[in-house]
């Protein structure tokens, strides 16, 4: 899961607009000298732009004085930090175990099938992110899979094709 | 008395759609104008029922199952306006004989006491339930940290986060070390895929889990609290919030707590990213710190030095939810629980293979066998029970004929597999044990932070090996290497990750070397899970052409036009089993 982030290259990210970091004022000003900051401040720069902009790591060091090194090591050390943008939707399939053992990997290729991704790519159109992730803590709805925060439980490869279709229609409407 | 209608809203309860229950019914009483007071609580435990709605009126309560909004509608409709309720939905209540009455009724509940029986939101609702009761009698008797340490102790409570170490023990350790400055963490970042107790404890219960760390911060004389909480909880971390402020505004935080002279302590949360290393107690403190969540070589101990190098403790969420009742009960009450090394009771996940999956807490000594059997009601669609994982990556495989070992960290311990937090995720005759051996070391290589080269090297080939195997690639010396290469890792790793990774592998090597054996001698898997050892084909008598099959298939991999003999193109299959499942009429065969 972490590796397939961290492999992928950069390409997105340099073709992507740059992102505006005004917003990220206000968040280093709040952490700016505070002992352990480095985790929050990355949180909240992931929490406004849905990754960690390469521009973004070189401004938090610039103005708080953190090591560069010392925050990449630890946006890549966690699964949660991404360094690339997502798609609009990013979906989660759970691989916990309970999952795994009704069939969570056959969720996953039924959806690598029908986006035409692998696991931790975004679709060409920018619409949805494919992830694998570890433990959602719905074990008894097994296997699930949650897109932009809605849970979804109970899956068979056909009802979760039929579920990206239908986010598909609605937002080309 | 006024009825009162309550919606169990936890997150399984809301991925199973009980928000959208939630406001039916509110929509429902504000158009009807119904007289009713809608209540909101949390996970009961019995999540393969969800969403979850209670009723209460004067003749009883009543607790329905798998209420949609449909149902919400007639259930209201006919229980609340025509006041009959509807009987075939209820699954738990003291008035007749419904379905799932006996899940409440084998358990005991103290850690559990309140979910799903409150407002996790109101402090009110936690005080009424005997809520801060006991830090109330801490301060009322003037009991000292060293005599809570004392109940502690002899409630015989012992570590629920999966270490086992006695809790009063760690106390009395962290009390001696004297400094001005000492922090109590409570371990909320159940990173064990498969176990959900303690997100469970931490939405249904946010109070009890305060006021545990209090106490605790009580015995130890502690200052600082801190909750590291996983960020894939963000349900929990909105209740624990509240329940702070409630805390800190009702006088349980702050300064001189309940008037205790000099008894100063504050919580705040602090959101993990996601590592599972960081169960490791001194990963933890490192990610608090906002490093990389790596563990250090042990002593110092925590209690000696540990978060910003003062004096540290720290307990799991389960643990501090007991720690409130054993006060207010005492420790005989408690220890007259359990067996003789391991006292109380325990929440176990379940999960996997079984009827009824959820929280369910027993008293330790219990078998595998009742609580999988009794309480999880046996195995989905009546399958062969095979076997049960126990305590998550770090743990093993307990195959069935082992299923009468009794619940204690003892006896489970002594079959290669450990208590872990309590996931138990049941196993049937269509689960390849080899498939799960590297389910679980994929798992933890992934975890595995890279500081031990035996944890981040070996992990990686046994991984590898296990791949091989399930492909079909197996060679003979291969289980051999596997043995070697696990005993070097649990050898020569720092801390618990890379010294219990190897569990998995361990214990199914041990107990279904067989399936091992099948995969590299005979390139068949037994349970039909690992896809390069399969085909699935058509079985051309059984076909009535009823297109089930190819319509259900996401890979558009069958052809085949009504009422004629289907045909699966073997180039384009992807092997997700979605046919074989969906086909009424046998039709299609796995080989």
């Amino acid at each position: 899961m972490r590796i397939a982030r961290l492999t992928k290259t950069s390409e997105e990210a340099t073709t992507a607009q740059e992102p505006d970091l005004g917003g990220l004022d206000y968040l280093i000003k709040k952490y700016k000298g505070k002992k352990g900051n480095l985790i929050p401040l990355l949180q909240g720069t992931q929490e406004m732009f849905g990754y960690i902009p390469k521009t973004a790591f070189e401004k938090i060091a610039n103005e708080t004085g953190l090591n560069l090194s010392d925050m990449y090591g630890v946006a890549t050390f966690y699964a949660q930090f991404r360094l690339n943008p997502v798609g609009k939707h990013v979906i989660k399939v759970c691989h916990g175990t309970a999952c795994h053992v009704q069939n969570a990997n056959s969720i996953t290729d039924a959806l690598k099938e029908a986006l035409k991704v692998d696991d931790g790519a975004t679709t060409e159109d920018g619409l949805f992110t494919l992830e694998s992730v570890a433990c959602l803590g719905c074990c008894s709805l097994a296997p699930v899979m949650m897109i932009s925060g809605e849970t979804y439980g109970k899956l068979s490869g056909g009802s979760t094709v039929k579920i990206i279709k239908n986010i598909r229609l609605q937002e080309s409407n | 008395m006024q009825t009162t209608v309550t919606v169990g809203l936890g997150s399984c309860g809301i991925a199973a759609g009980a928000n959208k229950t939630y406001e039916k019914i509110k929509a429902l009483q504000l158009a009807e104008g119904l007289d009713f007071r809608l209540k909101k609580t949390s996970c009961v435990g019995m999540c393969y029922r969800e969403p979850l709605v209670e009723i209460t009126d004067d003749s009883g309560t009543y607790l329905y199952g798998e209420i949609d909004e449909n149902r919400a509608i007639e259930l209201l409709d006919k229980h609340i306006n025509q006041s009959s309720p509807v009987r075939e939905w209820v699954v738990q209540t003291d008035l007749f004989d419904a379905s799932d009455n006996d899940f409440a009724r084998s358990q005991v509940k103290i850690a559990l006491r309140n979910c799903g029986f409150m407002d996790p939101e109101s402090i009110e609702e936690y005080q009424a339930r005997n809520g801060y009761n006991a830090i109330r009698k801490i301060a009322e008797e003037k009991i000292t940290a060293v005599d809570v340490i004392q109940t502690i102790l002899a409630s015989g409570l012992r570590g629920r986060g999966g270490g086992g170490f006695p809790t009063g023990m760690k106390w009395k350790l962290a009390n001696n070390n004297k400094s001005p400055e000492k922090y109590i963490i409570c371990n909320a970042d159940e990173g064990d895929p498969g176990a959900f107790m303690d997100r469970s404890v931490l939405e249904g219960d946010p109070h009890s889990i305060l006021e545990g760390m209090i106490i605790g911060a009580y015995a130890i004389e502690a200052n600082g609290g801190v909750i590291y909480c996983r960020a894939e909880y963000p349900l929990a971390i909105k209740r624990l919030n509240i329940a702070i402020d409630q805390a800190r505004a009702n006088g349980f935080l702050g300064k001189n707590i309940l008037g205790i002279e000099g008894f100063n302590f504050d919580i705040y949360i602090k959101e993990g990213a996601g590592a599972f290393v960081c169960g490791e107690e001194t990963a933890l403190i490192a990610s608090i710190e906002g490093e990389r969540g790596m563990p250090r070589r042990r002593p110092p101990f925590p209690a000696q030095s540990g978060l910003w190098r003062k004096p540290t403790n720290i307990n799991n969420v389960e643990t501090f939810a007991n720690i409130p009742w054993i006060i207010t009960n005492g420790a005989a009450a408690y220890a007259a629980y359990g067996t003789e090394k391991s006292k109380g009771t325990k929440v176990f996940a379940l999960a996997g293979k079984i009827k009824r999956s959820g929280l369910v807490e027993v008293p330790m000594g219990s078998t595998i066998r009742d609580i999988i059997f009794k309480l999880g009601g046996g195995i989905q669609n009546d399958k062969k029970f095979k076997a049960v994982q126990l305590g998550g990556p770090s743990g093993g495989c307990i195959p069935e004929y082992l299923a009468d070992t009794i619940v204690d960290y003892d006896s489970v311990n002594a079959t290669g597999a450990i208590m872990g937090s309590g996931g138990m995720v049941v196993m049937d005759e269509t689960t390849c044990m080899v498939n799960i051996a590297a389910f679980f070391l994929d798992f933890t290589q992934k975890e595995s932070c890279g500081k031990c080269t035996f944890c981040r090297i070996g992990t990686k080939r046994m991984l590898e090996i296990l791949t091989r195997i399930t492909e079909g690639k197996g060679v003979e010396n291969d289980l051999q290497t596997l043995e070697e290469l696990s005993y070097q890792i649990k050898d020569n790793s720092l801390c618990g990750l890379g010294q219990t990774a190897p569990n998995p592998v361990l214990t199914t090597l041990k107990y279904f070397r067989d399936e091992y054996e099948a995969h590299i001698n005979h390139k068949k898997c037994p349970a039909k899970v690992c896809k390069p050892l399969l085909t699935y084909r058509v079985v051309d008598d059984a076909c009535t052409g009823c297109m089930v099959c190819a319509k259900n298939c996401p890979a558009n991999a069958i052809d085949g036009e009504r009422k004629k003999i289907h045909f699966i193109r073997q180039e384009d299959c992807i092997k997700c089993g979605d046919c074989f499942t969906k086909c009424k009429f046998n039709a299609i065969e796995v080989i």
